[in-house]
């Protein structure tokens, strides 16, 4: 299986590397070549310098052939217009985008993309943490 | 009406200044302190801060009424695609306009049905052309919702529709003759118009049929 990752930021080159490890071939884009560092020093597979929603790279990086693209860039909506691109234009079955902001992340979600956000798992996990706290004095609620 | 202009830079500001002159209502949105600052001197409540593209920025601009036209007029190509989408999708404006900076983003907004939308590139680069012809038929104008274009042909001497009235010429299907330039005067095209060497014809066409235009009246 093939996989396309814009933006190899601490969460792009680390989905890179988990993919990578489970036997895809992957492919990752960022606009900042020193990114590549973050792939450690013996990255075996393809990475390319450019920016994200720019057609002829995303051809050079091979998106017709692609299973899976993962827009991780560190711009909501550069990742949501990756992602229109991805589904629309090249037809990619399995397109996952990172959007930051819950409220645009629901949108697009509604709308049928696949939307991961950090910013609302972080919110429901640390709600849900403060409530597992065995606090004295604090009162069971129902 | 009633306006939101996303993006206070030159374009944005200067927009909104024109809207405002018209007797519209406006909302202007920007994100950047040091720009807001300096609107809001001029603007005072109609410029907001925030960016364009989060909800509740839209919502505090009034977004939810609808207003009548969305401009996404902000430097960033993806930002602008955003704001459109979600001023008609999420809010039911009933028009947006969106500004392209980088020519090469021109398909993504049409593959999102973004429409209309203005690039000054693209613009410029038709006008060099009109100015400096390097080709025989030249694009002037796109009409995206349409599916027509406007384009100019230089009627020559050895031009086969050189000494032919317009009625006798077989254009092709979904193409029709506007006006013919003679001398700096400018002329509706009609049946019995003849066509001369050094007359600039603008014709109306749907792309794809500038061959067959071009066949029929310059055989290049």
């Amino acid at each position: 299986m093939k996989a396309l990752i814009i933006g190899c930021g601490r969460v792009g080159s680390s989905v890179a590397l988990q993919l990578q490890r489970e036997g895809w071939d992957v492919v990752v884009v960022d606009e900042n070549e020193d990114a590549l560092s973050r792939l450690g020093e013996h990255w075996p597979g393809a990475f390319l310098v450019g920016h994200g929603i720019d057609t002829d790279l995303l051809r050079e990086a091979g998106i017709e052939e692609a299973d899976a693209v993962i827009a991780a860039t560190d711009g909501d909506n550069t990742n949501i217009v990756i992602g229109e691109v991805a589904q629309k234009r090249f037809d990619v079955k399995c397109v996952v985008v990172r959007v930051l902001d819950p409220a645009r992340a629901e949108f697009y979600a509604a709308r049928g993309m696949r939307t991961v956000c950090p910013t609302k798992t972080a919110i429901d996990k640390m709600a849900e943490t403060v409530r597992t706290c065995e606090l004295p004095g604090a009162r069971a609620t129902a | 009406m009633y306006v939101v202009v996303a993006g206070g830079g030159k374009v944005g500001a200067n927009v909104a200044r024109s809207l405002l002159r018209l007797g519209h209502e406006v909302t202007l949105i920007e994100q950047r302190r040091d720009r807001f600052d300096r609107l809001e001197d001029e603007f005072e409540h109609q410029v907001q801060r925030g960016d364009a593209t989060e909800l509740f920025v839209l919502e505090r601009a009034g977004l939810a009424r609808p207003p009548d036209i969305v401009l996404a007029l902000t430097g960033d190509d993806e930002d602008n695609m955003v704001i459109c989408q979600l001023a008609k999708e999420k809010y039911g404006a009933p028009k947006v306009i969106a500004r392209v900076n980088d020519p090469r983003n021109q398909a993504h907004f049409d593959l999102l049905g973004i429409s209309p939308t203005v690039c000054a590139t693209s613009s410029i680069m038709a006008l060099v052309e009109h100015e400096v012809p390097e080709h025989d038929l030249i694009h002037l104008l796109e009409l995206r919702k349409e599916n027509l274009e406007i384009v100019e042909v230089q009627i020559d001497r050895d031009s086969p529709s050189a000494g032919k009235r317009v009625e006798t010429l077989e254009l092709p299907e979904g193409s029709r003759l506007i006006s013919v330039m003679r001398n700096g005067q400018s002329e509706i095209a009609v049946g019995s118009t003849m066509l001369e060497a050094g007359d600039q014809v603008l014709a109306i066409l749907e792309p794809g049929k500038e061959d067959e235009l071009r066949r029929v009246l310059l055989r290049t």
